[in-house]
């Protein structure tokens, strides 16, 4: 037979089931959807931790105040979190007086608060910073400037704003020298931060921000002893490690002997961890993907031995009239490699189409990575011809005088 | 001419059971072009097994049959498929029409096989169609089988038979489920294509179809036991005539009564 007759004879097969033919297939179209969606989430995740990590800064350490390196992740984490004041502001002092090839450090505290400026009022995140910040972070000022260490060591009212707060408090105003309150205590503004958007990885605006002296924000607004984190310059990429040795060391020997809890992780091992996440779940996605398609398979297989069965005569007939053991064999493997390609096919629509919504959604960046699609495809097209060659054979097998007379 | 089935004691023993069974024990007899046989016998006579070594279906436990000149005793499974595919025509009882698939894509199917199967779909569509208008069914080619009455349907697997242009249509009880007046329906058909030269064998168990045949072979616990030319043949169209007479003078009668 030519090909072309092999398909439109398998087409007519399946036409013939049209209803079946689809539920069979909707395993794989789902197992296939489902690879292509996390694969392409997983890329779009990828591709935001690139992102995030890059708008961190580069050649930024940070220190935080809990031993993820003792016991479990949480463990150690409350640990650290209940105990007294871990992380100080005297931390980031040392760290900036006695250790070398570091260009900028700045203690980090953070707080939801109030703020007011002109009869608005907004719910915000307040940051507690050095003047050393932005340069740290890479993130320009727009208008004006930062404060100065000077009014970080006079806990200074004053203020940086993010775009966000500016729109928000100060529709149509110039906001410079403006007022702003946070917790009822009035913030000169000194300067407006550039727009940095959202965050890729958390979907949080980063200009909905207020940077006050750590100082200010640890007497007068948040009343806490501790700090979030040290955020730490190193001069160079290939100083990075080195400058995190010496802050442990720093930091260990400022504890005296007490249980370490801090930890010390460059930007690099930050990106690591977040990739390595990030990895798991795609294998764990994988592998259920990997199920549901073996599920469609053994579908595919169950379905092509009913019919088999149920088409005895017709193989019967076809056998008799001088098909060879071959053509039927053709036909039957042909109509499962159909059936399960045509599953990709749908399935790879249905993942993009889903990877669109979920990107709609959500806001996450998607990226449908033709790698995905080629793959998906070819492997459902396998599964076609795996699990339909058995049933296949068995059809090509029959005997012809029996088939005819098969009920 | 040579003949075009030519058997020499052949016979076909079933080893399957405990018991072997001796279903064909010595049939010997020669089939001309452009004879029209009927093989007769109860059931269990053996006239399936024959039937069956005919088609090339099945292989004879001994003996030799020549089909067309060729000895099929030493032929493998594809090579006895092409052969049935060239060579031979199916009618069944059951007409064995592929469901939910058209007329005319029942027609086309041996032509998807053997020396064909390179044939454009055209020409394949095209010799189908030719086929069913043989039948006088080209008016119905995109017809459903479950569409068709009975015998409309066996003029179909007629076609089907004919559309490779066989050296003997074999029919295999093709009027076992049909009612008188379209079995003599079918017969006519098979008349017809008799005279244009066609070689038809056919099995019926029916004595008033047999007569619509030339030649007729009774078996008997699977010998031969009568090879006999008919005598006072039955022809479908007179046959027809009268069927019509029939009913139109049994409407004539119970109209007043009614």
């Amino acid at each position: 037979m030519r090909f072309t007759t092999i398909l439109l004879v398998a087409l007519r097969a399946l036409r013939r089931n049209t209803m079946r033919s689809i539920l069979t297939a909707l395993g794989i179209i789902i197992g296939v959807g489902a690879v292509i969606t996390m694969v392409s989430i997983g890329n779009g995740a990828k591709a935001q931790v690139e992102a995030s990590v890059a708008s961190l800064g580069t050649n930024v350490i940070t220190v935080y105040p809990f031993n993820m390196n003792a016991g479990a992740g949480a463990g150690g984490m409350r640990a650290g979190m209940g105990g007294a004041p871990t992380l100080t502001p005297e931390d980031a002092d040392a760290i900036a007086a006695e250790v070398a090839d570091v260009d900028g450090v700045s203690p980090y505290i953070q707080e939801r608060a109030q703020v007011l400026a002109g009869g608005l009022n907004w719910q915000t995140q307040v940051f507690g910073v050095s003047s050393d910040y932005p340069y740290i972070r890479s993130w320009p000022i727009a208008q004006g400037g930062m404060f100065g260490e000077q009014e970080v060591k006079t806990l200074g009212k004053v203020a940086v704003i993010g775009r966000t707060i500016a729109e928000q408090l100060f529709p149509n105003e110039d906001p410079l020298e403006k007022t702003v309150r946070i917790r009822n205590l009035p913030f000169r503004i000194v300067g407006v931060l550039a727009p940095k958007g959202f965050n890729p990885t958390s979907g949080q605006d980063q200009d909905d921000v207020i940077l006050i002296p750590y100082t200010s924000h640890m007497k007068r607004v948040s009343r806490r002893q501790n700090i979030n984190q040290i955020l730490i310059q190193g001069s160079a990429p290939e100083k990075l490690d080195k400058i995190k040795a010496d802050i442990e060391d720093l930091l260990t020997q400022r504890r005296r002997g007490r249980e370490p809890d801090f930890t010390v992780r460059t930007q690099e091992e930050i990106a690591a961890l977040r990739t390595e996440a990030n990895r798991t779940m795609t294998l764990l996605l994988a592998a259920i993907a990997g199920v549901s398609l073996i599920v469609g398979g053994i579908g595919i297989m169950n379905i092509m031995l009913v019919s088999v069965t149920e088409r005895t005569r017709e193989i019967g007939i076809r056998l008799a009239i001088g098909a060879h053991g071959r053509d039927v064999l053709t036909q039957f493997l042909i109509e499962a490699i159909l059936l399960s390609s045509l599953g990709g096919v749908l399935g790879v629509l249905l993942g993009i189409g889903a990877s669109e919504f979920i990107s709609w959604r959500n806001g996450w960046p998607v990226l449908v990575s033709t790698t995905s699609v080629i793959v998906a495809v070819s492997f459902s097209a396998a599964v076609g011809v795996f699990f339909g060659f058995y049933p296949a054979r068995k059809a090509a097998q029959l005997d012809p005088i029996e088939a005819l007379r098969y009920e | 001419m040579a003949p075009v089935v030519q058997i020499q004691d052949l016979h076909k023993i079933y080893d399957s059971g405990e018991i072997p069974v001796h279903a064909v024990r010595g049939v010997s007899l020669e089939i001309q072009r452009g004879e029209f046989v009927a093989l007769m016998g109860a059931s269990g006579s053996g006239k399936s097994t024959l039937m069956n070594m005919l088609g090339c279906l099945d292989r004879p436990t001994r003996g030799v049959y020549k089909l067309d000149g060729i000895d099929v005793s030493q032929l493998d499974r594809n090579e006895l498929a092409d052969l049935r595919n060239q060579k031979l025509g199916f009618v069944f009882q059951g007409f064995n029409l592929l469901a939910r698939t058209t007329a005319l894509e029942n027609v086309e199917l041996p032509m998807l096989y053997g020396r064909h199967r390179r044939a454009s779909m055209s020409e394949i569509r095209e010799r189908a169609m030719h086929c069913l208008d043989i039948v006088g069914l080209s008016k119905r080619s995109d017809h459903f089988p479950n569409q068709l009455s009975g015998g409309q349907q066996q003029r179909v697997a007629i076609a089907r038979g004919l559309v490779n242009q066989p050296q003997v249509l074999l029919a295999d009880e093709p009027t076992g489920n049909l009612d008188s007046k379209t079995s003599v329906e079918v017969m006519g058909v098979f008349q017809k294509l008799n005279e244009e030269g066609i070689t038809i064998v056919m099995v019926t168990h029916e004595l008033d179809i047999a007569r619509f045949c030339k030649r007729n072979l009774i078996l008997r616990d699977g010998v031969v036991v009568r090879d006999e030319a008919v005598k006072d043949r039955s022809i479908a169209e007179h046959e027809m005539n009268r069927i019509a007479q029939a009913e139109a003078a049994a409407k004539l009668t119970s109209a007043p009564a009614a």
